[in-house]
């Protein structure tokens, strides 16, 4: 790249940056720290969310009449920058003063204390009084509750991160700007709740949020009641990305394993049993590999009536993206359920008849990287007399957040295992965390069923990765299978419209709401757009998938005894009652009150 | 928020459909979109704002964050005398706010509204270029210039009737 290159200084200091560059990164390179609120990097993602708006981040520059917003102002040659002049100091000092003179107070009980970015600016900034507070007018606005999140506009501050989420990131749609300087909010169309606009729930937003006006339901007070309530068995499963990130909340490196911990933590808890979803995830493979199978051999006879490529269904923040905006192909995807939800249907079933435990009496509970997943629990279908399969669901960040309230010495636990029989589990399970690991997951099941042959190798290189909309052929014996992968909802959103026009070619593919996958997901420690930390957690992943000692799901021993003693055969009556699913048109429900 | 439902009819979805199309169905063009729709509709209620959403592609989301942010858009149906009061700067320091109250008195209603009869609606607007004569009143199309709160009753009653 032919690239012009521009030389300006920064508090005395001379850096040289390619034309375009702003003044803020100029002087990252130079190692000089300037202050930014609204500012927002998701350099992988290609996103650089830059409004300029919350002031917080300007500069001196010699020769220009106001202070410079160095997170959207460009350098030039020779530019003269100071970024730490009493006249910046005091500019801030104001801007501060004047964000938190329309902000609560209450620090102290919000759930987003101690890991707020606007919480520690003030802090660094000093600031210990809020000039004329008194006169100060403050907005108020509703809060929404949702089943996932929670919007309180009174803590948010209009950065309009969550925005850039919604609509450039993941394309939903559900979120934007509205009304006009003081009682402007970040809104649903109409001021709709968001339980009745787009919103997938993926939790994106709730990610990147500066402050506590986003966040996620919080079940850990009722999880501690009923961890308390003697009439009740209280079991718990683990979904694959937890083990690789909950660690970080503890201080520990990103991309170390803590699954024995974690298991060693749960069980600490109160929990009975502490079980995986990886178990669950193998069935899930069982199902959705045979169903694919199905599908594709039916597709090859000539079979009409069969749509390809059949697309996974285990992500709910997919599952809703598809059912409010591509109604016209609810058929496509898989009818099996998430694991999550495989989990439930099997533990309040085979598993409550195994211990003797009446289903009330069973609460399964459900740790996920996930907000999505609160959501999803909460579905009629995945309810038998309005008790749910699922009783709740908490996220990685809360089980973090639990774990230090109980009191538990995490890094000095030992590593434990898992309870039987659910708690066993395939590599191919653990890899449902990461961006093309379910599809992996199926393809190692799928090639065996079909082809009756070993496979050659397990590991799938090529449908690993970080590139948001990858593709691989793979070889079942001579017949060539197009796998498509997508994370992120918006790169799932151009190949669902290649879908729509008729230009896709793929069997099969695999869709994960989130950056990353369910590494990235909206429950997870907050990464703030630091894409290294997501690749550690998924080699992380991959690292477990290595060590297992059965890596394919169909050899899994306690999946073959739950077919063997309770479900017959992957598709069958039982399996379809318990384990499969339906769609729904969600896009009447949302147009328009 | 309370919001006044609508039933559109084909032939209504016909001429938003031919607005988006008159601008190519193009994104950046929301603003103008949303100008002529309101120009034949009166206003932009939630209904069209969807249409709006569906033929440019862009989250409804958006197309409500534009018409709430601009004065000049209405979700609600104005009055067959849209009463602008302009409250720009030079106005502003000539009393526009008092005779902004005057008129919510007189009308009994708050800006942003349109009286049960249907006849007024009071909005304000940012300058309209008569700064001289400020501050300034606009009724339809007529312009009343030098308005001072005594005078707001005769320029109700100019309406009457009508």
């Amino acid at each position: 790249m032919n690239m012009e290159m521009v030389k300006l200084t920064i508090d005395k200091k001379e850096v040289e940056v390619p034309e375009g560059t702003t003044i803020y990164k100029a002087a990252r390179k130079a190692g000089i720290e300037i202050p930014v609120l609204c500012y927002m990097d998701l350099g992988d993602l290609n996103i650089e969310h830059k409004p300029g708006g919350c002031r917080i981040c300007v500069v001196e520059v010699e020769g220009r009449r106001n202070l410079a917003p160095s997170c959207s102002t460009e350098v030039y040659e020779g530019m003269k920058v100071h970024t730490h002049t009493i006249r910046v100091l005091n500019a801030r000092q104001t801007v501060m003063e004047l964000l938190l003179s329309d902000h609560p107070k209450d620090c102290l009980i919000c759930p987003k204390s101690g890991n707020c970015d606007l919480q520690e600016l003030a802090i660094k900034m000093g600031v210990r009084e809020i000039h004329n507070q008194d006169i100060a007018e403050v907005s108020t606005y509703r809060t929404d509750f949702s089943p996932a999140i929670i919007r309180d506009m009174n803590k948010c501050i209009m950065c309009r991160r969550c925005e850039t989420m919604c609509n450039e990131l993941q394309t939903v749609g559900a979120l934007s700007a509205i009304n006009r300087g003081f009682m402007s909010v970040v809104a649903p169309a109409f001021e709709m709740d968001l339980e009745d606009s787009v919103c997938t729930y993926c939790g994106q937003c709730v990610a990147v949020c500066p402050t506590g006006a986003l966040t996620e339901v919080d079940h850990t007070h009722r999880l501690i009641r009923d961890l308390s309530n003697p009439a009740k068995t209280v079991i718990v499963q683990t979904a694959p990305a937890v083990r690789a990130a909950l660690g970080e909340e503890f201080g520990l490196p990103p991309g170390t394993l803590v699954t024995g911990k974690m298991v060693a933590a749960l069980r600490r808890l109160g929990f009975k049993y502490v079980f995986d979803t990886d178990f669950s995830a193998d069935l899930t493979i069982m199902e959705e590999g045979t169903e694919l199978l199905d599908r594709l051999t039916k597709h090859l006879r000539g079979d009409k009536s069969v749509r390809l490529p059949i697309l996974t269904s285990c992500c709910p923040g997919w599952v809703n993206f598809f059912e409010a905006q591509f109604t016209d192909m609810l058929d496509i995807p898989s009818t099996a359920r998430s694991p999550q939800q495989m989990f439930g249907a099997i533990a309040k079933t085979y598993f409550a008849d195994k211990i003797r435990v009446k289903r009330d009496n069973l609460i399964v509970v459900s740790i996920m990287p996930c907000l999505a997943k609160k959501y999803e629990c909460t579905r009629d279908e995945f309810k038998v007399d309005g008790n749910p399969d699922v009783d709740y669901s908490i996220s990685t960040r809360e089980l973090a957040h639990l774990i230090k309230k109980a009191n538990i010495e995490f890094n000095t636990l030992p590593d434990e295992d898992f309870d039987l029989p659910l708690g066993e589990s395939t590599g191919a399970g653990v890899i449902f965390g990461a961006t093309g690991g379910v599809i992996e997951a199926a393809i190692r099941t799928a090639y065996e069923l079909y082809t009756n042959k070993k496979l050659p190798r397990i590991d799938f290189h090529e449908l690993r990765g970080m590139d948001g909309i990858r593709e691989a052929v793979i070889d079942f014996d001579g017949l060539s299978i197009n796998i498509g992968i997508a994370h992120g909802l918006g790169n799932a959103r151009k190949l669902l419209e290649d879908i729509r026009n008729g230009k896709n070619h793929y069997h099969a593919i695999e869709i994960m709401a989130c950056p990353g996958g369910c590494i990235g997901g909206g429950g997870q420690p907050l990464h703030h757009g630091n894409f290294g930390i997501l690749k550690k957690r998924m080699e992380a992943i991959y690292r477990e998938d290595a060590t297992k000692s059965i890596r394919k799901s169909h050899e899994n021993p306690y999946i073959i005894k739950l077919y063997e003693e309770f479900l017959g055969k992957p598709m069958s009556e039982r399996s379809h009652k318990l384990l499969h699913t339906h769609y729904v048109d969600k896009s009447k429900k949302i147009i328009y009150i | 928020m309370s919001r006044i439902k609508v039933e559109l009819k084909k032939k209504d979805v016909d001429t938003i459909r031919e607005i988006c199309r008159s601008f190519s169905n193009n994104p950046d063009e929301l603003i103008n979109v949303l100008h002529k729709i309101q120009h034949a509709f009166g206003y932009l209620p939630a209904e069209v704002q969807e249409v709006v959403a569906r033929e440019l592609r862009i989250a409804v989301a958006k197309v409500y964050g534009v018409v709430t942010f601009y004065s000049f858009f209405s979700m609600v149906p104005k009055g067959r005398h849209p009463i602008s009061v302009c409250t720009g700067t030079a106005c502003y320091v000539r009393g526009a706010e008092n005779v902004l109250s005057e008129f919510r008195k007189e009308l009994n209603i708050d800006v942003g509204e349109t009286t049960p009869d249907g006849r007024f609606s009071i909005s304000c607007l940012r300058c309209v270029g008569a700064c001289g004569l400020a501050p300034v009143v606009m009724v339809g199309e007529k312009t009343y210039g030098r308005v001072s709160p005594e005078m707001v009753r005769d320029i109700i009653r100019e309406y009457e009737g009508q």
